[in-house]
C-alpha cells in the first residue's frame, strides 16, 4: 500500500467524526466494541449524506426506484453523485455511466489491498465485493491488528453504511419526490457542494491540489464547447496526466 | 435512463469484484495504483466545477458561486457533510427568493 493511499485512509477516517485514534493494547472485546460504536457513528454521518442523495437524484428526474437501485447496486457514494449530477446538468447518459465507472476504478485497488487479509471465498467474495468501499476499506486498513479485527471492522463499517445509506437515500428521495421546483431549492448549489465536500477529505497535499485546480479548468474553460457531461470526461486525462508526471519525479 | 441506471451499477460492481478476482500484480502496477488515486480527485474537482459555472453549454455566475463559498467556509470549519450540503442550499435558494440572484 503506497504511502499517499494510508494518508488518504486518515484523513477519510478522520473527517466528520470526533472519534479519538485507536489506542492500542487493548482486550480484543473492548477493541470489537469500540470498532463497532466508530461503525456505527460512520454510518450515521454517511446515512445523513445519503439524504442528500435521495433528494438530489429525484430532483434531476430519477424516479425513487431508480435512485433506490443506485444505493443499492451501485453503492460508491462519488460515482452515484457525479451519475445524477451529469443527468442533471443535461449532460448524456453515455458520459454519465463512463464517469460513474471512472471514479468506482479506486474500488478496485481497494480490493487489491483487501484480498490477503479478508480471504473471501465462493458468495462472501459477491458480498465482500460490494462492501468494498471508501470507509470500509479505511476502517480495515485502520485496525490491521490482528487479522480477525481488521476483517470484524471492514464488515461491520460496511453492514451499518449499507443499511444507513439506503435508508437515507429512500427517505432523501420520498421526501424530494413530494416537493417542487428543486432548483427553487437550491439543489443545484447543493449538488456542487456535496461533490465538494467529498472531493475536499482527498487534498491532503499539493499534488492533489495541483489536480484539482487543473481539472477544474479544464472542465470549465471546454464547457462552452462540448456537450455537457464531456468536459468532465475530459478531466479524467488531467488524473492520467498528473500521474505521469509524479511517476516520472519518483523514477528520478 | 434505466439502462444506464443498470449498467452504471453493474460496471461499478464489476470494478469491486474484479479486485478480487485478478491476480494482485495485474492491478497493482504503479501507474494503475496512480491513476485510480488521483482519479476522483480529478473528476470530483470537475464535476464541482461544472456544477458550479454551467448552466447547459454556456458558463454563468449565479447563487451557487455564492453557495460554493459558504460551502467551503463550512468545510474549513469541519462541519459535517450534510450541514456543509443544507448550508448551500439554503443559500441559494435564500439568494434566489430575495432576487438578489439568479
Amino acid at each position: 500500500m503506497a504511502q499517499r493511499d494510508t494518508e488518504v485512509f486518515d484523513v477519510l477516517l478522520r473527517y466528520g467524526d470526533s472519534v479519538p485514534p485507536v489506542a492500542t493494547s487493548q482486550t480484543p472485546g473492548s477493541d470489537r466494541r469500540r470498532i463497532q460504536g466508530k461503525a456505527i457513528s460512520i454510518g450515521i454521518a454517511t446515512g445523513a449524506y445519503a439524504l442528500s442523495f435521495g433528494a438530489i437524484s429525484v430532483s434531476t428526474g430519477l424516479t425513487v426506484w431508480q435512485t433506490q437501485t443506485l444505493s443499492l447496486f451501485m453503492f460508491t457514494g462519488a460515482s452515484q453523485f457525479a451519475f445524477v449530477g451529469i443527468v442533471g446538468a443535461g449532460g448524456g447518459l453515455v458520459a454519465a455511466v463512463l464517469t460513474a465507472w471512472l471514479l468506482g476504478a479506486r474500488n478496485a485497488m481497494y480490493a487489491v489491498s483487501l484480498a490477503p487479509r479478508l480471504d473471501l471465498r465462493g458468495w462472501r467474495r459477491l458480498v465482500g465485493a460490494q462492501s468494498t468501499i471508501d470507509e470500509s476499506t479505511a476502517m480495515a486498513l485502520a485496525h490491521p491488528e490482528p487479522e480477525s479485527t481488521s476483517r470484524y471492522a471492514f464488515w461491520a463499517t460496511a453492514a451499518w453504511i449499507y443499511l444507513l445509506w439506503n435508508l437515507g437515500t429512500l427517505v432523501g428521495a420520498l421526501g424530494a419526490a413530494a416537493i417542487g421546483d428543486p432548483n427553487d431549492l437550491g439543489l443545484d448549489a447543493a449538488t456542487a457542494a456535496a461533490l465538494l465536500a467529498l472531493l475536499w477529505p482527498r487534498l491532503v497535499d499539493r499534488s492533489m491540489w495541483a489536480t484539482a485546480l487543473a481539472a477544474a479548468a479544464v472542465a470549465v474553460v471546454l464547457t462552452p464547447v462540448l456537450q455537457p457531461g464531456l468536459p468532465v470526461l475530459a478531466a479524467a486525462l488531467v488524473a492520467v496526466a498528473a500521474a505521469r508526471i509524479s511517476g516520472r519525479r519518483e523514477t528520478r | 435512463m434505466w439502462i444506464a441506471v443498470l449498467a452504471a451499477s453493474l460496471g461499478c460492481y464489476a470494478e469491486k469484484l474484479l479486485g478480487y478476482l485478478v491476480p494482485a500484480s495485474v492491478l497493482e502496477s504503479r501507474a494503475f495504483r496512480q491513476i485510480s488515486g488521483l482519479m476522483p480527485v480529478a473528476l470530483l474537482a470537475a464535476l464541482v466545477a461544472v456544477q458550479t459555472f454551467a448552466a447547459g453549454m454556456a458558463l454563468t455566475l449565479d447563487a451557487r458561486v455564492a453557495a460554493l463559498g459558504v460551502a467551503i467556509v463550512a468545510l474549513m470549519l469541519r462541519a459535517p457533510f450534510l450541514v456543509v450540503v443544507l448550508l448551500a442550499g439554503i443559500t441559494a435558494a435564500g439568494l434566489r427568493m430575495l432576487g438578489w440572484a439568479t
